[in-house]
């Protein structure tokens, strides 16, 4: 073949190659959200109280232990399932409950979620109980909120400082 | 069996267009693994480059990579685009070398070790590339860093979340530090293992494109690099949540995924295709047959067929019999892909020796040992007729060559043309045949690797066991194909029996 058609040939390929490689290098777009949607993250870690008070063993129970293992008090380890429901604008957003992480279920609830939702003014309404021995909230938190599209508001809670607090 | 293979027909117009284009020893096809070796020595350079300028650190990293992109254009900037561009270009090149090893079915029998060990080459590539781009902490990053978080928190056995580190505003280093450490040193030295693993069971891979390759590919990147050089999104930032990305999808491909799937969803579709590619080779399997032998009484020690082997397959020891040459070979079985490439580099192949006899040979195939290849070919050349015989000296794997035989064109098939002893073909010639055509996979290409290139050099001379000098040329004559190239081959072919019977015609005229 004629070396000038040839050359250009292979200009023609590299070119193509290139464009390939241009191209889906930043194409198409993805978008993560629409451009007026907002995020709203609820995250959070929290030892929740444990499932079961200690208790004193009677003196027939402990004489049935070995020696060494002769505790006067049974302290069980396990803790409290998590259960939650956040609302926005008296509309549930979302729901759930926890179960405690651990093989022996004692080391609290590690709490990740983020929803999607329409950029706006909302009121945020959430509560959780972290006690399976008391059967209505254990903390609540009301907060009216402004969300600006792309914004993220992060939901956070720490039990030493009075619970919910947003970011 | 012919089978109609659509991927394999594709594949080989596509082949057959890029050798119009750039030749055979340029055509990019035939040297994807080499191009993506080439890509990352332009990525690991470029790299070098950048790493001066870099700053290893939350605060600073994305302000350095601003410094290289916009102040530093000229030099910084043109090594980023181009440690990008060669980047996503080495993925690209990967999946059109494993489209091809898939295409033409070489991915099964002795090659399932090449295949397998692929598979998580490639994996390791998209992963440093991910830790690339989370290192430019801009938008981009921190939308990385947020789902891998996610994919990773899927995992059982890791208590904690490590997602929590990407919201709010108490975002810690200590996980930019690791991805920096991966990044530069970490993954990249996994990966060369894992290329040496992938190549280990071939001998000499070349770890560089062919020179025009190079040169080309290179000035495409540069050219792109200046046209459109890489940026950045806006700096990263907790508390947003970027609408827009422009994903790089060579690398970022799995984050969509996401959208669509929970973390644990996403890990069984990654995972399940993995094993998927990996199990491919046994789906079904294929069976490579037995494995050459030696036959020391035959074997001088000359080392030519472990120099010749594709498959590192043989190898040289000290003498074990007793005769006086110093070395001898053993054949590693395991790696023996049964080419026969070689009987066609031992020197005893001679088919001219041991003529009323049993011809042993150094090194053989059992399956098909060169006595019964003299013996073939002797009944072969007994069956030719006319006055212009032809016999084709074919090899298996490229085209089904029975299909042009005649009363004066008979066909003897070989595993690989490389298997050829040069001598068979003045073998034949001496012995009635008035012309040799001697095929081959398409020149470039060869299903065993090295096997025509082999044989090309032994006909020029230039590698042992040559074919002399004094065989008649003008008698032989090298034609190569692949199953598409049927045609064309039938040309060839009738054209070089009219040249033979020319040639008859003039010798003729000559002795009158
Ligand atoms: C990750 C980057 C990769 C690089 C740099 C690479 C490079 C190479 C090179 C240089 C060869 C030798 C070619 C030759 O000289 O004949 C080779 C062989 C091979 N590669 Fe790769 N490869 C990569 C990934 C893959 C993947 C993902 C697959 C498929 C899953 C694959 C499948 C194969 C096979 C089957 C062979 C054996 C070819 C033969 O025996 O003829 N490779 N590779």
């Amino acid at each position: 073949m004629n070396k000038v058609l040839r050359y250009g040939l292979q200009a023609f390929n590299y070119a193509l190659f290139m464009a390939v490689v241009w191209y889906f290098s930043t194409s198409p777009t993805y978008h993560q959200l629409e451009d007026d949607q907002a995020v709203i993250t609820l995250s959070f870690t929290h030892a929740t109280k444990l499932s079961e008070e200690c208790r004193r063993l009677t003196q027939e129970e402990l004489l049935k232990l070995p020696l060494n293992m002769r505790a006067p008090m049974d302290c069980p380890r396990e803790r409290s399932p998590l259960t939650f429901e956040l609302y926005l604008d008296d509309k549930i957003l979302t729901s759930s409950v926890v179960e405690p992480l651990g093989f022996h279920r004692d080391q609290g609830v590690n709490l990740f979620q983020r929803m999607v939702v329409k950029a706006g003014e909302y009121s945020l309404r959430i509560w959780l109980n972290d006690d399976i021995n008391v059967d209505k909230p254990t903390y609540q938190y009301e907060q009216k909120i402004t969300l600006k599209p792309e914004q993220q508001l992060l939901i956070d809670f720490d039990a030493a400082t009075g619970g919910f607090f947003t970011k | 069996m012919n089978i109609i293979n659509p991927l394999k027909y594709a594949y080989l117009a596509m082949e057959a267009w890029f050798n119009l284009a750039f030749g055979s020893e340029w055509n990019p096809l035939y040297n994807m693994g080499r191009l993506a070796f080439f890509f990352f020595w332009i990525v690991f350079i470029s790299g070098l480059y950048l790493f001066i300028f870099f700053d290893t650190s939350l605060t600073g990293a994305y302000a350095s990579v601003e410094y290289i992109t916009h102040e530093q254009w000229y030099i910084a900037g043109i090594m980023r685009s181009l440690h990008r561009y060669a980047s996503d270009a080495a993925v690209v090149t990967i999946i059109l070398h494993m489209f091809r090893e898939f295409a033409l079915g070489r991915y099964r029998g002795f090659r399932w070790f090449s295949w397998v060990t692929g598979v998580p080459a490639l994996w390791l590539v998209i992963t440093l590339g991910i830790t690339g781009y989370w290192l430019v902490w801009d938008e981009l990053a921190i939308y990385v860093a947020m789902l891998s978080s996610q994919l990773i928190d899927a995992l059982p056995l890791i208590s904690g979340s490590m997602s929590r580190n990407f919201v709010g505003e108490q975002l810690s280093d200590r996980f930019f530090s690791l991805m920096a450490f991966l990044h530069f040193s970490g993954q990249p030295l996994f990966l060369i293992f894992a290329l040496w693993l992938h190549v280990k069971r071939l001998s000499l891979v070349k770890v560089t494109a062919p020179r025009g390759l190079a040169i080309g590919s290179f000035i495409g990147l540069l050219v792109l690099s200046i046209i459109s050089p890489a940026v950045s999104h806006g700096p990263a930032d907790a508390s947003q949540v970027t609408a827009a990305l422009e994903l790089d999808w060579f690398y970022l491909n799995v984050y969509p995924l996401l959208g669509y799937f929970t973390a644990g969803q996403t890990w069984l579709i990654t995972l399940g295709t993995t094993l998927f590619l990996m199990a491919l080779p046994w789906l079904p399997a294929k069976k490579t047959g037995p494995a050459a032998v030696v036959h020391l009484e035959q074997c001088n020690g000359c080392e030519q067929c472990a120099e010749d082997c594709p498959y590192d397959a043989i190898t040289v020891q000290a003498r074990t019999d007793g005769a006086k040459f110093e070395h001898e070979v053993t054949v590693n079985a395991d790696m023996c892909a049964a080419c026969g490439i070689c009987v066609g580099s031992c020197p005893a192949s001679n088919p001219f020796r041991q003529k009323n006899e049993q011809l042993v040979t150094g090194i053989d195939m059992p399956q098909m040992p060169i006595n019964e290849i003299r013996n073939t070919l002797d009944k072969t050349i007994a069956d030719l007729k006319g006055n212009n015989k032809i016999i084709v000296l074919g090899c298996d794997n490229s085209l089904d060559y029975s299909q042009f035989e005649t009363d004066s064109i008979k066909v003897v098939g070989l595993f690989c043309i490389g298997m050829m002893p040069a001598t068979l073909v003045e073998y034949a010639l001496a012995n009635g045949v008035d012309g040799v055509f001697v095929t081959g996979c398409r020149t470039g290409d060869c299903y065993f690797r090295y096997g025509n290139i082999w044989m090309d050099k032994r006909f020029a001379g230039t590698r042992q066991p040559v074919l002399r000098r004094r065989a008649k040329r003008s008698r032989i004559k090298v034609s190569r194909a692949a199953i598409t190239d049927g045609t064309r081959f039938q040309k060839e072919l009738i054209a070089f029996q009219s040249h033979i019977e020319k040639l008859n015609g003039d010798e003729e005229l000559a002795h009158e």
